[in-house]
């Protein structure tokens, strides 16, 4: 028929819907036929795992700004009426702002797989940038969402980040009373945040969709680095990979909500339960754990243009990861003088999470430089030399050789019957 | 209408389209551009953030060695009754001892009254020493705890990460022992 689908669903009422709008087709192409490298590790849940989160963030969130009131006289008691007052406001509550440390637990993983198992080589380089914006925005919102419950390390916090900008030659205090609305952090800048902190989400959903839309273009990488060469080295998405990050994301609502429940308060900071006072500045000022590898970066440099150029740029060079690793072997299994340093580099963005921790005097200065000189030489100088310096172990000739043994003729053999399955 | 235009006739078309082209997109890039400024313009200060610009402030009450702080668009101002050592050392400092030179002279009215805005011009904390029992730093002036920038009696930056001196508000005389700020 002219101008319909042709739908294969057998269901009448989802067929005559099917023709005209063909969601059925797509879902079934992309999420149930979808053929993903049957050698998918657990490493390659967290992306799933991290659109739950972000669904799970926006549920809650919404319901929050059902009570939460943006103004600097209610904001901090308004949430204090959400913990006491308003109906599982605490059962609420928590999971957003534990949420948020989750989604960068997941995040950072899915992260360190992606440079682990080379991920953003040829042809995944868009998928790669698109997952970094992601990174920036859900940055841009976490920091946001800390200032809304206007508690002392909300109002410093928001003080000391947008003061970074001031750093910024000729026009940086511009800048900041545009950020501010006025010239101190205040009730226009409190305001801001709460519209940009329902928005950007918004914006996080749009480029995760683009990032799916790529990743259904060249689907997954894998544990091997080496891509499928037929249906042998393939399974269908569904029921393998539903049921696999089903069980993931079990796994990882169990960690959550231990959390939620028994340590609502560990990931976040005592302070932030006295309300906001632009006369008194804590001690000691620090920002969420998942920020620390940055503030401390920031915080290496003595000079105050240099240390904000520095923090930004250790986001911004993930952009050119994909170019600056010139190996053409993936898989870090296969590069065996790749992978201490890659180690190295995990180490080093603890050892600057804990530095940022800690307060910027004695050992903890002279330890984030070192560690920021080997995060900016591990994109800057190992991952390019070691393209030319490095002998890489032989690839297996296909996927289902290794997983499976033997040749590539026996193992597409071995696979059918378990592909019927 | 002829299907073929000549050839010279079509190159001339595609010129003329070329140029309308562009100077559509521009005239939208500019009228984008001009759209754009209102909204960005609504986020810089409003009329009321701004008129809430100024503050008195009455000095008799300040005992010598004696410091209060009163708000002042928001941010904190720092207003120090100096004693004849604090001005002394102030003045007694070398400008090439100043990570940013200034004179004591050029930072106060009258040498008594040091008026200033008391925010760290590192990452904009609150620094220490308006109350007695403050740590005032290594200089006899104030202290932030942030990340340790000490400044002197003068309220200029000694040694830390700041970069600059503790900024010094418009302010006038309205009497003898009152000031407006702003």
């Amino acid at each position: 028929m002219v101008g319909l689908h042709k739908s294969e669903m057998k269901n009448p009422v989802v067929r005559w819907i099917d023709e005209r709008l063909p969601v059925f087709t797509l879902m079934d192409k992309e999420y149930a036929k979808f053929p993903v490298p049957r050698n998918l590790t657990y490493m390659w849940s967290f992306g799933g795992m991290a659109m739950v989160i972000l669904m799970m963030m926006i549920a809650t969130g919404v319901f929050l700004a059902m009570f939460y009131v943006p103004h600097t006289a209610h904001a901090f008691d308004s949430v204090e009426r959400i913990m006491r007052d308003v109906n599982y406001g605490w059962l609420i509550r928590y999971l957003h702002a534990n949420g948020a440390s989750m989604f960068f637990i997941v995040v950072y993983i899915h992260i360190f797989r992606g440079l682990y198992y080379g991920s953003y080589k040829y042809p995944r380089e868009l998928l790669w940038m698109l997952g970094v914006i992601i990174l920036l925005l859900m940055m841009a919102t976490a920091f946001m969402g800390y200032v809304l419950p206007w508690g002392q390390m909300s109002f410093w916090g928001a003080t000391v980040i947008t003061n970074l900008f001031s750093a910024i030659p000729v026009v940086g205090e511009s800048i900041v009373i545009w950020l501010w609305g006025g010239f101190s952090v205040d009730n226009p800048t409190l305001t801001r945040f709460f519209s940009l902190h329902y928005l950007l989400p918004f914006a996080i959903v749009g480029v995760v969709f683009l990032h799916i839309v790529a990743l259904h273009i060249t689907s997954s990488n894998n544990p091997l680095g080496v891509e499928p060469k037929g249906p042998q080295d393939t399974i269908p998405f569904h029921p393998y990979m539903t049921i696999k990050d089903s069980f993931a994301l079990l796994l990882f609502f169990i960690f959550y909500f231990t959390f939620v429940f028994f340590f609502p308060n560990y990931l976040g900071h005592a302070d932030n339960y006295i309300p906001a006072d632009p006369l008194v500045t804590p001690p000691h000022i620090v920002p969420e754990w998942y920020f620390l590898p940055f503030y401390a970066i920031l915080r290496a440099v003595p000079d105050k243009l240099g240390g904000v150029v520095l923090m930004f740029a250790s986001i911004l060079i993930l952009f050119a990861v994909p170019w600056l690793d010139r190996s053409p072997v993936r898989s870090m299994k296969f590069r065996p003088l790749a992978r201490p340093f890659f180690w190295t580099f995990v180490a080093s963005c603890v050892l600057l999470g804990y530095c940022g921790a800690m307060p910027a005097e004695g050992i903890w200065v002279p330890l984030a430089k070192v560690g920021t000189a080997y995060y900016f030489a591990y994109f800057l100088v190992i991952l390019p030399l070691l393209g030319k310096l490095e002998r890489p172990l032989p690839l297996p000739t296909s996927i289902s050789e290794r997983v499976l043994g033997g040749g590539p003729v026996p193992a597409a053999a071995a696979a059918k019957p378990m592909e019927k399955a | 209408m002829a299907n073929s235009l000549p050839p010279g006739g079509a190159a001339d078309a595609a010129t003329r389209r070329d140029f309308l082209s562009l100077t559509t997109t521009a005239v939208a890039a500019v009228g984008v551009a001009a759209f754009a400024w209102p909204f960005i313009h609504s986020m810089n200060p409003a009329a009321d953030t701004l008129a809430v610009a100024s503050t008195e402030v009455d000095l008799a009450p300040i005992a010598e060695g004696m410091a209060i702080t009163v708000m002042f668009r928001g941010k904190p101002v720092f207003v120090r009754h100096r004693t004849a050592e604090d001005i002394r050392l102030a003045r007694e400092t070398p400008l090439s001892a100043l990570p940013d030179p200034q004179r004591d002279e050029d930072r106060v009215q009258k040498p008594e009254w040091l008026i200033m805005v008391g925010i760290c011009t590192h990452l904009g904390c609150v620094p220490l020493g308006q109350r007695p029992s403050d740590n005032k730093g290594e200089f006899g002036g104030w202290f932030c705890p942030c990340h340790g920038s000490h400044y002197d009696t003068s309220g200029r930056i000694r040694r830390g990460p700041a970069p600059r001196n503790l900024e010094i508000p418009p302010y006038t005389f309205t009497s003898d022992t009152s000031i407006r700020i702003g």
